[in-house]
């Protein structure tokens, strides 16, 4: 019972990261109708600079701040860059592009830094602690869930609350009628994929502590899990994507802790599959099915 | 290309590459032998992604399942004392049908997935296939993977021929077979239904075509290429394992598709060209320069996947008809007057002299011309 | 109010098809102009060329200060004073009535002019303030045309664009939202350019009437000559 309990702890705190990435790609399918499949590898660039600033200044906060505004310019330079010129006339286009993206980032990160794991350190002890008697969170734990909170709540009130998340709601919904409403939709996709970016980021900075270390292919595995959190919640659902990553954090955590950890990559292509075929529009999702 | 004239074109290619073994060195050989691999998965690809509209990652993976399948048939042949002839042959086959079998399955699951859902499925495959290789290491040889005990060349060619154009010629044999076949089913009937529900699936359906039936033979067909492509591989390097097939292969193969053009099996054939060459010019290159240590095994491998990358963004954004498509724009300028000055001599002989599907052969099924743009290669908006 | 539109030579079309040939037309300030015309005459067209969705390859549209609107993207219109308000009553059905009325004034700085000018618009649209928190395809036909309306005016436009406000509204709600252009116009001085295919409505409320065919206008006169010359409604009209 006691290992249960730990085990699903475990997996929240998992689950939480896995939520602020599969939002992340929320936020650009709504912004864009793209999956990016380079947000891992952007993602990844920005913990890289966090790591260096880290490294400089001897400050973990330093190298948190650099990822969120590295990730914030990720995103905008990527979108003004390629993503607004790939174009609509094929679905695979934009896919394509990214995938290019993705290949790029990783090289030149592997080229600049190496191709070797680099431990990065954590402001907090990820040992777990023990509450009455069970060890649920450590507090590095408890940090994650803290930060990810912060943000998506931040993004949520944003989005609900602010004329900006207004604008931005308006632009992603019905582009053409918030043009017309004065809206310049334009800037909108930018800032849409740039704070998207930004969260990326932050969950990779929180993610990659916790596994093997920093490398280029540090986040193949976690965007892999996003993807398939983001079609469980439904692409088109922040609620969704929430909900989801935390129930497939802890089913990962689950599979990992009573079969073995090497399963996970294959509990989670079973579970893509099931989803993807039974009910493709997402669990989570209010929508009706959409085409796949 | 009538199919008499391509048959003709395939045995002058494998007469001709088979001829340069005799005088290229042995490593180049061995180079010459890997291109033919990799082009049976891009070929494989090129008919999936390029005639059929799904975009698949899963590439690797299935040759990763072919080279398995070589290897697992091979070694247990070789241990039941086994020689000759059918310790190549038969393991080859294994590989095929190894890996058409997955691709059937994965067909049938993930067919009717399409854009990014089934770019991010097949993703989610190849991530999981170390996975795979670790939870059944017993047989699979875990990270590892397996050594090959492999047939070597007939006795009566050593001395003669050495084991690496050896190995050129069992691969440009097995390539330009798998090229022929899959040309043949990308310009008969196969390849316009496979065109039609691309571009229409509704369409194609009311015409009598079985969508879902047409994507899953796309993913069987393009997996047995796959798997002949993973045989081969197995057999020239003897081993198998997951770390030649990670996502990053996949991605080079997917690369090596687009920029020849996608749905051209003569652009598939730059590709697997770009995919050997490039890496090799690179490393040469810096192997030149004087570099560190250090700095040289940053830019090892870095540099030509950065250049691939840069190169898949750019097709897509400026030439998404890729080289094949530039060649043939060019061709079309140099020589507008070729073929209205001389009439084609057989009326039997259309098409074009390339093996690009000519966009005519897909018309008939199309029943929209609103469609259009949606075809691969597409042409890019906002420029 | 500075109302008011100056169209000079106007051609526009899709791609090789050339759909207005060559409009020249005068909204005069504080009126209502109907541009009337039968289906595929090009009303739609000349909306969206005038509104910057369709760049005109020929000709120059003004404002009356003379500011010159031909170049000007779609987004900007809004902040030159001239509103639309789209076919098919274009309301964001994912946002609520009072985030689609909110997005109408969001150009303004004027935070608080703005929530004053809503509060008008739900005085003004007594429906629509019963249903603030409802998401927009909650709305009856009628509720979103109102809303469509409301959101244009929330921009404090000049000059108010309408493309088919009636079309598919029973009479009686058409008659409403017609009649409150003239109350608009009479109160505020607005500025209204209005497109229908319901002629006889149209013409009633209107003070200028222009008949367009097949891209071309072939009659402006004041909206009650026009609705008595029985030759022109039969030519042009059909009734």
């Amino acid at each position: 019972m006691d290992r249960f309990l730990f085990l699903t702890f475990d997996g929240l705190a998992r689950g939480a990261v896995l939520a602020a990435f599969a939002l992340s790609l929320v936020l650009i399918w709504r912004a864009a109708r793209i999956v990016n499949f380079a947000q891992g590898a952007m993602a990844v660039a920005a913990t890289y600079i966090a790591f260096t600033v880290t490294a400089l200044t001897g400050s973990y906060w330093a190298g948190l701040a650099a990822a969120l505004v590295a990730g914030f310019l990720i995103g905008a330079v990527v979108e003004r860059g390629v993503m607004r010129f790939v174009g609509n006339s094929s679905a695979l286009n934009p896919v394509i592009a990214g995938l290019g993206l993705l290949m790029l980032i990783q090289a030149v990160l592997g080229m600049l830094f190496g191709n070797s794991y680099r431990t990065m350190v954590t402001p907090f002890s990820s040992n777990p602690v023990e509450i009455f008697g069970i060890t649920v969170f450590s507090s590095y734990d408890l940090f994650v869930f803290a930060c990810i909170a912060v943000l998506v709540g931040g993004l949520v009130l944003l989005f609900t609350r602010t004329p900006l998340g207004l604008r931005l709601r308006a632009s992603a919904f019905a582009p053409d009628l918030a043009r017309l409403l004065g809206v310049r939709t334009s800037r909108m996709l930018t800032l849409g994929w740039a704070m998207s970016s930004a969260l990326g980021a932050l969950a990779a900075l929180l993610v990659i502590p916790t596994e093997l270390g920093l490398n280029p292919h540090a986040a193949d595995a976690v965007f892999v899990y996003a993807f398939t959190v983001a079609v469980i919640g439904g692409l088109d659902s922040p609620a969704g994507a929430v909900l989801g990553g935390l129930a497939v954090g802890v089913l990962l955590s689950w599979v990992s802790g009573y079969w073995g950890a090497t399963l996970a990559p294959i509990a989670i292509l079973v579970l893509l599959l099931a989803v993807l075929l039974i009910r493709p529009g997402g669990i989570f999702s209010m929508t009706k099915e959409r085409t796949v | 290309m009538s199919v008499t004239k391509r048959y003709a074109f395939a045995a002058a290619a494998a007469v001709l590459l088979i001829g340069l073994t005799f005088v290229i060195p042995s490593f180049a050989s061995y180079q010459l032998a890997t291109v033919c691999a990799y082009l049976c998965g891009i070929a494989g690809l090129t008919l999936l992604t390029g005639a059929g509209g799904q975009l698949s990652l899963g590439q690797a993976a299935l040759m990763a399942a072919g080279a398995y399948s070589y290897a697992l048939t091979a070694n247990t042949m070789a241990d039941a004392g086994t020689e000759g002839p059918l310790l190549l042959l038969v393991p080859l086959a294994a590989a095929v049908t190894g890996a058409a079998v997955l691709g059937l399955v994965i067909g049938l699951a993930a067919g009717r997935l399409h854009g990014p859902y089934l770019a991010g499925f097949t993703m989610a495959l190849v991530v999981a296939l170390p996975a795979v290789t670790s939870t059944f290491s017993s047989v699979l040889g875990g990270d590892q993977g397996l050594w090959i005990t492999v047939e070597k060349r007939p006795a009566s060619l050593r001395g003669t021929v050495s084991t690496e154009a050896w190995q050129a010629w069992l691969a440009v044999v097995c390539s330009v077979l798998v090229l022929t076949l899959l040309a043949n089913l990308l310009h008969g009937r196969f390849g316009r239904h496979l065109r039609a529900v691309r571009d229409n699936p509704v369409a194609a359906a009311l015409a009598g075509i079985d969508p879902a039936r047409t994507k899953v033979t796309a993913f069987f067909i393009s997996s047995a290429a796959a798997g002949m492509g993973g045989g081969l591989l197995a057999y020239t390097t003897q081993s198998a394992s997951p770390g030649a097939y990670s996502l990053v292969f996949s991605l080079f193969l997917l690369m090596a598709a687009v920029v020849g053009g996608i749905g051209s099996l003569a652009g598939a054939v730059w590709g697997a060209v770009l995919l050997v060459a490039l890496p090799h010019l690179i490393s040469t290159a810096t192997s030149r320069l004087e570099l560190s240590a250090d700095l040289a095994q940053r830019l090892d491998g870095n540099l030509a996947v950065a250049v691939f990358g840069l190169v898949l963004i750019v097709v897509v954004l400026l030439a998404p008809q890729g080289i094949q498509g530039l060649l043939d724009r060019i061709g079309r300028r140099l020589g507008p007057t070729r073929s209205v000055s001389v009439p084609p001599k057989s009326p039997t002989s259309p098409d074009s002299p390339d093996s690009a599907p000519s966009p005519a052969s897909s018309t008939p099924t199309r029943l929209s011309a609103r469609h259009e743009p949606e075809q691969l290669p597409a042409t890019p908006k906002g420029q | 109010m500075t109302g008011g539109l100056v169209l000079d030579g106007v051609s526009a079309g899709y791609g090789a098809v050339q759909v207005l040939h060559n409009i020249d037309l005068t909204v005069a300030e504080g009126s209502i102009t109907a541009v009337v015309g039968a289906n595929g005459a090009g009303k739609t067209t000349l909306l969206r060329t005038i509104t910057g969705q369709l760049r005109p390859s020929a000709g120059s549209i003004r404002i009356k200060d003379g500011r010159d609107l031909t170049r000007v993207p779609v987004e900007e219109m809004v902040r030159h004073g001239v509103a639309l308000v789209p076919e098919r009553r274009g309301v964001i059905t994912e946002l609520t009535v009072e985030e689609n009325l909110r997005l109408g004034g969001l150009w303004r700085k004027d935070r608080r002019a703005a929530d004053e000018v809503l509060a008008q618009m739900y005085e003004l649209f007594e429906p629509l303030a019963r249903r603030r928190k409802a998401a927009g395809h909650q709305l009856s036909g009628g509720e979103r045309q109102m809303l469509a309306l409301g959101r244009a005016l929330m921009a404090a436009p000049e000059n108010l664009l309408l493309d088919e406000p009636s079309l598919g509204l029973a009479p009686k709600v058409s008659a409403q939202i017609l009649g409150m252009l003239r109350r608009l116009r009479d109160d505020t001085g607005l500025t209204v350019l209005l497109i229908e295919q319901n002629v006889r409505s149209a013409l009633a409320v209107a003070d200028h009437g222009v008949v367009l065919n097949l891209g071309r206008i072939v009659a402006s006169r004041p909206a009650a000559e026009l609705a008595e010359d029985t030759d022109l409604r039969h030519t042009y009209l059909g009734f």
